[in-house]
């Protein structure tokens, strides 16, 4: 594995491009910018294509002799599929309004990681073969051949993208790039051309229901260590229920939640509300993953994955389903969930039980986010909150791209967060809520072996809270989503040091006055809490 | 697929050195792990290992980090029940490199 360059080295970025034109520029595969490739047991496990060893490193990628046909019939069906493709295809007038709003661009200085030019590693290909100008004029229009070399290109750059669609706020003709990466990666995986990191998960979440593989009984066994956790804290006893017919709402979350630190101090905090309203609500051991590595490998695994969810509520006999904190899960929920497996017919429009609020806006998918159920639980005064548990913290709010971008949820986790914690400080505001960073790591990107990559990836999320770490003295950065907390965590510690990461129900559980609760002396990471330190 | 040579036999391991086959897996070849990092194995680090190669038996998955600690406070006193005592004796880390040595699968997702 490829040692990771020092913060002082990595960030003397290069701006200057190479010498020569970009199409005469191949890309050179760097060690530390790549995920190894995908095992074939784990294509085998989703029936993609072209299961086999291989690697990145190799010259020969293994690839079935008519791999060229294969792409461009593919290229076809696309285009043919969806419109938005090719009037993305079409309509870049090369403008540039993106080129420096990618975080993977500012923190690497690759021209070839500028979203327009991104995107024409694969238009030029579409000019080629697709466009009577391109055929007939071929570089002069824009126009390249596939080759082994160019399909190496496509692989390398659109597994440096995130998808996270910050770019697309700046387009002035509103093309999506994310859109167009997701198109570079389904053609990709024609080849068995995935990432191991996104393939292993979805096999995972194929054959177990969540990306990590936990069996049923190792969710329950998890869920119990962290309520023991909650009884030493709060000497309540909570016996939650799974697979429960009949409950009125079924509770999806991403099972990083269930596994990682510091998401599970979230989940704890999701156990502590539910058990606090006397919610009547059930987890699932079935679909018991919210997220989906399906969406950044085809949208025909993506729907496959995401199936489990209404078959479980309609299984379960629920009204409505209420999701955890999670990032691309939601833009998968909230954008294509509906169509993809919907209509969800056999569910009711979600109405909060304890403050009667009609949830309106997901009346076509049934389904709330927990930040919009638990902001509108504190409007109507129904949760006793000590805001002072949490005055050890200086908290800034990290907005998820697909929470934000995917569905505007601006607003409801600073309620939260105000009504949590005294002290609450924004990042510059060319950072956040719609133009927000991508932590740097998001659509299957977080893995071990491209940390190079990723740090790059990070540092303008990481520059932002240095930025208030600075001015206010924040130690700690609250988000809405699992793959935040996960890569967060990395990026700040290499960045900016001694940085928390936290979800939002962490903030809510540690703050929250519970019926019948022993005075608390520590918060759920078991730290004293502020006025109480030295007691015993 | 990379190997890794244990008593004449080769075991089958990924790009970082975890083995392929957790069934496969015999205390040599921990053994010859912690050599390459230049670690002696102790009875701590064996205590680690086992707790690793029971648990995963059961939940086909390495533990949360909360119930890695919580299970050797239990066993091995309670001032061995954190982080800290875990990361002494794997400076790696327990989930990566004690995994590892117990010829476990590194866990993934939104970890």
């Amino acid at each position: 594995m490829a040692k990771t360059p020092k913060p002082d080295e990595l960030s003397k970025i290069d701006y200057a491009p190479p010498q020569s034109a970009w199409m005469d520029t191949p890309a050179e595969l760097k060690e530390g910018n790549w995920c190894y490739g995908a095992k074939p047991k784990n294509l085998e496990t989703l029936h993609f294509p072209n299961p086999r060893e291989w690697r990145v490193q190799d010259e020969d990628w293994k690839l079935p002799e008519n791999w060229q046909e294969i792409i461009l019939k593919g290229m076809k069906d696309l285009l043919d599929k969806y419109r938005s493709f090719r009037v993305f295809m079409d309509i870049c007038v090369r403008c540039g309004a993106c080129a420096d709003k990618c975080h993977f661009f500012i923190g690497s200085g690759d021209p070839k990681n500028m979203p327009v030019l991104r995107a024409e590693l694969l238009r030029s290909v579409y000019r080629g073969n697709f466009t009577k100008a391109g055929k007939i004029l071929g570089k002069l229009a824009g126009a390249r051949e596939l080759t082994y070399s160019v399909l190496k290109e496509w692989w390398y750059y659109f597994f440096q993208c995130t998808e996270c669609r910050r770019c697309s706020v700046f387009c002035p003709y509103g093309i999506d790039t994310a859109e167009i990466t997701m198109m570079g990666r389904e053609l990709l995986n024609l080849l068995g051309l995935n990432t191991d990191w996104i393939s292993g998960p979805a096999a995972n979440c194929y054959m177990k229901g969540n990306h990590l593989g936990l069996e049923p009984h190792t969710i329950v066994g998890n869920l119990e260590y962290m309520l023991d956790d909650i009884e030493t804290v709060t000497g309540i006893k909570i016996t939650p229920t799974f697979n429960r017919k009949g409950a009125e709402i079924l509770f999806v979350t991403p099972s990083g939640d269930l596994f990682a630190d510091p998401g599970t101090y979230t989940c704890m905090g999701y156990l502590m509300l539910f058990h606090e309203l006397g919610l009547d609500y059930t987890w699932s051991t079935y679909a018991s993953e919210g997220g989906n590595f399906g969406f950044f490998t085809s949208n025909e695994l993506a729907k496959r994955l995401n199936s489990k969810i209404y078959a479980e509520a309609k299984r379960l006999g629920v009204k409505w389903i209420l999701g955890g904190e999670c990032g691309h899960m939601w833009r998968v929920l909230n954008q294509y969930m509906d169509t993809w497996n919907g209509p969800a017919d056999f569910l009711q429009v979600p109405k909060s039980p304890i403050t009667g609020t009609v949830f309106e806006n997901a009346k076509s998918t049934k389904m709330v986010h927990i930040a919009e159920f638990t902001a509108d639980l504190i409007k109507n005064g129904k949760l006793k909150l000590d805001k002072s548990r949490n005055d050890n913290l200086k908290v800034t709010f990290h907005d998820s791209c697909n929470t934000s971008r995917g569905m505007g949820i601006f607003e409801e986790p600073r309620y939260i967060i105000n009504n949590t914690c005294n002290h609450f400080y924004e990042m510059d505001e060319l950072t956040t809520r719609e133009k927000t960073f991508c932590c740097g790591s998001g659509s299957g990107l977080n893995a071990g072996e491209n940390m190079e990559i990723r740090m790059r990836g990070g540092l303008p999320r990481a520059n932002a809270v240095k930025d208030v770490v600075d001015k206010y003295g924040v130690n700690m950065v609250a988000n809405i989503c699992a793959i935040d907390r996960a890569v967060l965590t990395a990026s700040l510690d290499y960045w900016v040091p001694g940085t928390g990461v936290t979800g939002v129900h962490e903030l809510v559980a540690n703050a929250l006055i519970m019926k019948g609760e022993q005075p608390r002396t520590t918060n759920l990471r078991g730290m004293p809490l502020p006025g109480t330190e030295g007691q015993e | 697929m990379p190997t890794l040579e244990v008593d004449g036999k080769n075991f089958e391991v990924d790009e970082e050195g975890y083995l392929q086959d957790w069934t496969q897996w015999n205390e040599n070849i921990a053994k010859r792990m912690a050599k390459d990092d230049g670690l002696d194995l102790s009875d701590s680090h064996w205590e680690v290992i086992r707790f690793l190669r029971e648990y995963f038996e059961k939940y086909q998955i390495a533990p949360m980090i909360k119930i890695l600690t919580k299970e050797i406070g239990k066993t091995m006193g309670p001032e061995k029940g954190n982080t800290k005592y875990l990361y002494e004796l794997y400076p790696a880390g327990p989930a990566k490199q004690a995994c590892r040595y117990a010829g476990l699968p590194k866990p993934t997702g939104c970890v």
